[in-house]
């Protein structure tokens, strides 16, 4: 069946599952978001204690990281839906970017840990080491989902007739760069 | 049937349709024993009788899906079972064990039946759902060991399929979780933990790829639909299960002992363990909608939809009832527990077992389009009968829970009514669930008769499509 312009501008990027999956996911952490700030109204003192042992300046490099490899990778995509050159050359330069964050959030978790907070130290804690790590191993997922669409592009599996998987893979990524720009002014500035 | 040796299904089916009878008549019997207290006492205590009913269940809903593995696997896989004579040991010593298990619950005392399987060498005996002999518990550990080596060298030497992959990954699961049965920690939180490694994993995790899987095999074939399409919702649903189920199992550890964290963590969680669920149904409807078949075998059709219904009602919404660590606060142990327990099992697990017999067995006596029309229909009595006394049964239970509640949890103390006195408040409902149940166990009879009504379906009955790639 052709596609014509009109239907291309309604058509949703990536595969239906996925999106069925990345709203389950924005569900779990929409529940733990709505948690945190019922959590904060009962006990904002922890909070405010808390959010001080952070380090933002981490926080912000990080978001600066993820921002950027999210940029690479609709880059990427845009490149390869014109067929044109250097697409795996982007995504390694996404999953490059991202490691920004995932070096910047170990960091951050041994320096808190070795200061001795952990996810038993209090309320504030629990949400911090749970929501921030949760979120770390989707951007760890998504890295590897990004590795699996460089290496099949370079091996010409990707030609943009087909945006089905480049399409999911990015709609992912996405999300997980989403999540994290609402988790970083709601634990680093707002808590 | 496209090999002969799916047919070593055949007497896990039949044997699981006994046990389940089994499981419902002492269903019948803890539910008169609810309100006439000293029914059948010394002969059948309360404690023993409930034994029995949820061992019973168990053990026939692990018949049942590994008769569904038989079935299935060699199919998905495109050759013959790697040693049928290997699965006919299996189900004579699994029977055999099973058999002697329960009539050992029976006929001799607990504490005798420990010391005379010399449970003191490993005691593992004396817990809820887990209190089988050490010697069964070795038993099935060694079972499920050979069933897996038997499906695995199937499913290895022919083709790869999802189903097939999801499926031997949830049986691999229910393996390994089973392990942990077998260590017994004095300290009471740690041997909570463990003991819920093996209870919360099997039913909200492991076993939830096996339903996924089966349920996924009967709609590529009553459908038609291209199995690409089936798979990819399978995979969605399979994550989301493990997603929720694994850090969910956190809602049984508000109250024993664990870290503070758990209260949040196993709500939230918890909290989103009915999404599977409810993909499931959407999944099923959907596929059902797009069919490129109008397969003659309408009752297989009605299990595979009712067990995602009723799953996500009884898993899904009568486990979010009580999930919150605010309300399991005041609800915990009480009916409304035993409202979700039945209503989750039935939908869930009892029927995606019964969706596959429904499927299956037909075609392994002969009938490859189905039964007869006769037949079905005496089968959907049962499955209507059966599904609605379950309804209410839940229904009940929940009432009573909510009263119970209610009458002893929420007053503060003093005012509140003690255990017994609640009980007396309550009765009322548990009549009315017996009479649900005794519905129930007539729902079960008029499916087990719908089996000796003879006749099939013709071909002429089904309409295909435009072609299907593979079914």
């Amino acid at each position: 069946m052709e596609i014509t312009t009109n239907e291309r501008s309604r058509h949703l990027p990536g595969d239906l599952a996925v999106w069925f999956f990345i709203f389950a996911e924005l569900a779990v952490f929409g529940i733990l978001f709505i948690g945190f700030g019922v959590a904060r109204s009962l006990d904002p003192d922890t909070f405010a204690t808390g959010r001080e042992a952070l380090h933002p300046w981490t926080g912000l490099i990080n978001t600066f990281g993820l921002i950027t490899a999210s940029y690479l990778v609709a880059v990427s995509v845009h490149r390869l839906r014109h067929r044109q050159t250097r697409v795996a050359l982007l995504l390694w330069g996404a999953i490059a970017a991202s490691s920004i964050y995932t070096f910047g959030k170990l960091w951050e978790y041994v320096e808190l840990y070795g200061s001795g907070y952990n996810l038993g130290t209090d309320t504030f804690f629990m949400f911090y080491f749970f929501l921030t790590f949760f979120h770390f191993m989707h951007v760890v997922l998504g890295q590897i989902i990004l590795v699996v669409l460089a290496v099949k592009v370079r091996n010409g599996d990707y030609n943009g007739d087909d945006m089905n998987g480049m399409e999911s893979g990015a709609s992912y990524w996405h999300m997980v760069d989403l999540v994290w720009l609402v988790l970083f002014p709601m634990l680093y500035v707002l808590a | 049937m496209k090999y002969e040796s799916q047919r070593v299904a055949m007497p896990y089916f039949i044997f699981a349709l006994i046990l389940f009878a089994g499981q419902i008549v002492f269903g019948l019997i803890l539910g008169l024993q609810y309100v006439v207290g000293d029914f059948l006492f010394p002969e059948i205590p309360f404690n023993v009788a409930r034994m029995v009913h949820t061992n019973l269940l168990i053990v026939w809903l692990l018949f049942g899906f590994m008769g569904a593995t038989y079935y299935l696997v060699p199919e998905e896989a495109q050759t013959e079972l790697h040693s049928p004579l290997l699965a006919w040991i299996l189900f004579w010593v699994f029977a055999a064990a099973g058999t002697l298990t329960i009539l050992g619950y029976l006929f001799v005392d607990y504490a005798t039946l420990a010391d005379i399987t010399m449970n003191k060498l490993l005691p593992t005996m004396g817990r809820e759902f887990l209190e089988q002999p050490t010697i069964t518990k070795i038993g099935i550990a060694v079972v499920v060991v050979a069933f897996i080596y038997n499906i695995g060298m199937t499913a290895l030497k022919g083709r790869k399929t999802v189903v097939n992959i999801v499926l031997i990954t949830g049986l691999l699961g229910l393996g390994g979780l089973w392990l942990f049965s077998f260590y017994n920690p004095s300290n009471l939180a740690t041997d909570k933990y463990f003991w819920w490694f093996v209870v919360h994993l099997w039913v909200e995790g492991v076993w939830e790829l096996i339903m996924g899987a089966i349920l996924a095999y009967v709609l590529i074939k009553l459908t038609g639909v291209d199995r690409e399409v089936i798979e990819k919702w399978l995979y969605v649903i399979i994550a989301m299960a493990l997603i929720t189920g694994i850090i969910g199992t956190g809602h049984h550890f508000f109250w024993i002992g664990p870290p503070e964290y758990w209260l949040w963590l196993g709500s939230v969680f918890s909290a989103l363990e009915p999404l599977p669920f409810f993909m499931m149904v959407v999944f099923a409807f959907n596929m059902i909608n797009r069919r490129r078949r109008n397969h003659p075998n309408k009752a297989a059709l009605l299990w595979a939809m009712g067990t995602t219904v009723m799953a996500f009602l009884g898993a899904g919404v009568w486990g979010f009832l009580h999930t919150l660590a605010p309300v399991n606060w005041y609800t915990h142990g009480s009916q409304i527990t035993a409202a979700h327990g039945h209503m989750a099992f039935y939908g869930a697990y009892v029927m995606i077992v019964l969706t596959i017999i429904s499927y299956a067995m037909p075609i392994m006596r002969g009938r490859p389009y189905g039964n007869g029309n006769t037949a079905q229909v005496v089968e959907m009595w049962g499955f209507w009968l059966m599904t609605i006394s379950m309804v209410f049964i839940t229904l009940f239970l929940t009432a009573a829970g909510v009263l119970q509640v209610w009458l002893q949890r929420i007053p503060e103390s003093g005012e509140a009514l003690s255990f017994m006195a609640g009980q007396d408040q309550i009765a009322i409902f548990y009549w009315m669930r017996f009479v649900a149940g005794a519905f129930f166990m007539a729902g079960l009879v008029v499916y087990l008769g719908s089996f000796f009504i003879k006749g099939e379906a013709s071909p002429a009955e089904e309409v295909r499509g435009p072609a299907t790639a593979d079914a």
